[in-house]
């Protein structure tokens, strides 16, 4: 993904402050790209080769790590940020229907941003929640029990959120009155 | 004891899933509001996870008692005429905890552990915390013996005699080797060095097993404890947890501890007076579950790609940065302390011959009740899904328990009476694991299930050894054809070749375990494969490729309730008229299903 405006002084602004809270010993690397990521919402090539300038390593040992570890992204995260259990109790309750809901609603797919940069979709194995599988975790919020018809649900919730409900208004219409109480019941 | 009553409110991840924030804040404005004078704290997961928002009370001179699905709206009522009237609520009451008297209205409450079918054949000696202490505040688990074994230990005995006690108590590691635990403190006391470290894998990749989260965010304490014994044992002063990263909360509680302890001088220098020192890091692991396999978690700590490396030497002799180093589980070091509390005959008396105390499962999947038991090693896979799990929901038939997650098995119907300890499961061509149970009914597709663990396997494989990372490929593309209706019949022998050979050439217990789920599948329900392959069926209705979804005119009522559910308008009908679905347009979402109030939608395969 190409860099916004402004976004490069912000990298290397950021990474420079998180790099001088360590020393340069190679242990420190994942906590660093963790820092960083945290900082960031990713890891971008930019702020790797800064990394290894300030450890002194080569900036293929830190792609290296970067590439390895599911935890690390390479692509800025969505502002709402849609992760999908696929652990074993999820994924015999229907996980992959719940994610090809997503998948669908959000026209990307598994690991992608949509390209607005409002909404990212993520597997995870286990959130050990497996009582109320199907999970999802939206934003940090752990949503259990749900079902395609809830996915609808949780992205107008979502979308609400964002425009005051604006854009939604003619998609929500569509639904029956029982439905929109049912949703109303839900929260 | 307490003077004020006390409210608890079971606050781990399932249950702030559950809703635990939302009901601990309606508990605070209840007892504002009526101007009551109670204290209100909060524990980890007692293992009732189907039960959560767990909410307890208990009044001075009264037993505890347990409260089970408790909802925000409801709590404050609750808990004001449990405090202020003494009435206790039978919509959510579960069972009573310890001794004192009740008005006799209310003898009939069932004793939480010994009366409740989930604890009765448990037995809690490493989840004996869990539930009864807050885990963020350090004098709740000193007053329950906490950190007592520790003292025991550095003010009594020589390093060798406690290495000698482990090996007595015949504790075998819990993080699904079973290699045990004395030994390997032998080992790594032995080993020559001048610098030595103790490494907790707190790592728990396995898709569906949440034990060690448990324990890490109910009692902290206790893995510090275990760990510190075997500092002092093996002659370390330094120690590193390796936890999973998607555990913030286990990270936090176990980061306050450690800094807790410290302040009582149970870490740090000259522990409790004595020529002893012990420091404690935690290290978040970043997603990757071949770091869970010791060689490779310990790369990670290093910084470095978490890649196994050959086997010998072992960590004992030349681990962490080249050190000696004795790495353990986190279930491994919680049962160090009752070792030595109980004694490690007390601690042998309890399990098999060759598999001593008790074993954390998570118990997921078509079950009654599920959550996290404790039960003595050698209890019967009948007697976990029947007795403490409750069975399957419904009329649903039992068909299956996997064990031990991707490197594990599926166990048939007909071995239900296997005791489950480490070798049984394993001449069962399962494996202890880390102690995930799923259990299964006819509605699970084995050869699915096969596929999924595979996936994720294959997904994980780190790619350093060849037969890994292209067999494990090879054997996944094969499994993708079967589901999808593909199959070919030379395909069973082809996947028994390749599953023998992975196991027996591949460099880490990744690569060596990887193709259990296949190969016991494969053992115990080869007729399922041949199905798949044969007739393109699958019996139990899950693979989607070989399935329709049809709807059946008799049982439809014509409500459109489905076609406007449909995502890609591929249902047609008019109103009060049976309605029809187009195969060809239909994506199998199963919106229509779910919708559907006269169930007229069939698969149909
Ligand atoms: C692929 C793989 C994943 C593993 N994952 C874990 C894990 O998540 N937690 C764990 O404690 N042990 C795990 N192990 C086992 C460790 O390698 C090691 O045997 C264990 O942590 C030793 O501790 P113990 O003797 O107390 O069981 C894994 C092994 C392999 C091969
Ligand atoms: S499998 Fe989804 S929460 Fe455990």
């Amino acid at each position: 993904m190409e860099l916004l405006e402004g976004e490069r002084e912000e990298i290397l602004n950021k990474v420079n402050e998180i790099v001088k809270g360590y020393d340069d010993n190679r242990e420190n690397l994942i906590p660093i790209l963790q820092k960083v990521q945290m900082g960031i919402g990713y890891l971008p090539l930019l702020a790797q080769e800064k990394i290894a300038e300030a450890l002194n390593i080569p900036p293929v040992d830190v792609y290296g790590l970067a590439t390895f570890y599911n935890q690390f992204r390479l692509n800025p995260p969505g502002k709402h940020q849609v992760q999908v259990c696929m652990g074993t109790a999820c994924h015999m309750i229907g996980g992959q229907i719940i994610m090809d809901s997503f998948e669908r609603r959000l026209e990307i797919e598994e690991g992608e941003t949509t390209s607005d940069r409002e909404f990212s979709l993520e597997r995870v194995a286990c959130v050990g929640c497996c009582a109320i599988a199907p999970v999802v975790v939206i934003n940090d919020f752990v949503e259990g029990k749900v079902s395609p018809l809830r996915v609808d649900g949780i992205m107008l919730q979502l979308q609400e959120g964002k425009e005051d409900s604006n854009s939604l208004e003619g998609e929500a219409e569509d639904k029956s009155p029982e439905e929109k109480n049912e949703r109303g019941n839900q929260e | 004891m307490t003077a004020k009553p006390k409210i608890i409110v079971g606050l781990g991840t399932c249950g702030i899933a559950a809703g635990g924030q939302d009901v601990y804040q309606a508990i605070e404005k209840a007892l504002a509001e009526n101007n009551i004078d109670a204290e209100l704290t909060q524990t980890g997961c007692i293992g009732a996870c189907e039960n959560e928002v767990l909410v307890d009370i208990q009044k001075p001179g009264q037993p505890r008692i347990t409260y089970g699905k408790v909802p925000p709206e409801e709590v404050g009522n609750v808990v004001t005429e449990h405090i202020v009237k003494d009435q206790i609520s039978r919509d959510f009451v579960l069972g009573k905890i310890g001794e004192g008297d009740l008005p006799a209205e209310y003898e009939d409450i069932p004793v939480f552990f010994e009366e409740l079918p989930f604890y009765q054949k448990q037995n809690r000696l490493c989840l004996r915390n869990c539930g009864f202490i807050n885990p963020e505040i350090i004098d709740e688990y000193v007053a329950r013996e906490g950190y007592e074994a520790l003292k025991k230990v550095i003010t009594t005995m020589k390093p060798e005699e406690v290495v000698e006690e482990v090996k007595k108590s015949g504790l075998r590691g819990r993080g699904g080797g079973g290699f045990p635990s004395g030994l390997k403190w032998e080992f790594t006391m032995k080993a020559e060095g001048d610098k030595k470290y103790i490494v907790c894998n707190a790592d728990e990749g396995d898709p569906g097993a949440f034990m060690d989260r448990s324990i890490l965010e109910g009692d902290p304490h206790s893995v510090l404890e275990g760990m510190a014994i075997a500092g002092y044992a093996v002659g370390a002063d330094e120690g590193y947890i390796y936890c999973r990263a998607e555990y913030p909360l286990a990270v936090k509680r176990l980061k306050l501890a450690i800094e807790q302890a410290k302040e009582k001088n149970f870490l740090g220098n000259n522990i409790l007076g004595a020529d002893f020192n012990f420091d404690l890091k935690v290290k978040e692991g970043a997603g990757a579950f071949v770091c869970g396999e010791e060689t490779a978690l310990l790369m990670s700590i290093e910084g470095k790609r978490g890649m196994p490396r050959p086997r010998p030497p072992f960590p004992a002799q030349k681990g962490l940065f080249d050190k000696p180093t004795c790495l353990n589980n986190v279930e491994t070091f919680g049962n160090v302390p009752v070792v030595f509390l109980k004694g490690a005959d007390y601690f042998a008396s309890i399990g098999t011959e060759g598999s001593k105390g008790t074993k954390v499962f998570a118990l997921t999947g078509s079950i009654n009740r599920t959550g996290l038991a404790e039960v003595p090693m050698g209890i019967t896979i009948q007697e976990v899904v029947y007795d403490i799990a409750g069975g399957l929901p419904g009329d649903g038939e039992f068909k299956a328990v996997q064990v031990g997650g991707p490197s594990g098995g599926c166990i048939p119907k007909d071995l239900l009476h296997l005791p489950i300890d480490y070798d049984s499961l394993t001449d069962a061509g399962a494996m202890m694991g880390s102690g995930g149970l799923v259990i299964m009914g006819l509605d699970t597709c084995m050869v699915d299930i096969a596929r999924y663990f595979l996936t994720f396997t294959q997904s994980e494989s780190c790619g350093k050894c060849t037969p890994c990372r292209e067999g494990t490929k090879r054997m996944l593309e094969i499994l993708q054809r079967i589901t999808t209706g593909e199959g070919e019949p030379e395909d069973i022998e082809k996947l028994k070749t390749l599953g023998d050979a992975i196991s027996s050439t591949s460099l880490c217990g990744l690569g060596q375990t990887a193709p259990n789920p296949v190969l016991t599948t494969l053992r115990y329900f080869q007729d399922e494969y041949e199905k798949h392959i044969f007739d393109k069926r699958c019996p139990a209705g899950i693979c989607v490729d070989l399935l329709i979804y049809a709807i059946d005119p008799e049982l439809c009522d014509g409500c459109r309730r489905c076609v406007k559910a449909c995502p890609v308008d591929a249902i047609s009908g008019e109103k009060k008229e049976p309605h029809v679905i187009d195969t060809e347009a239909c994506i199998k979402c199963g919106a229509c299903l779910e919708k559907c109030k006269e169930e007229a939608i069939k698969l149909q395969s």
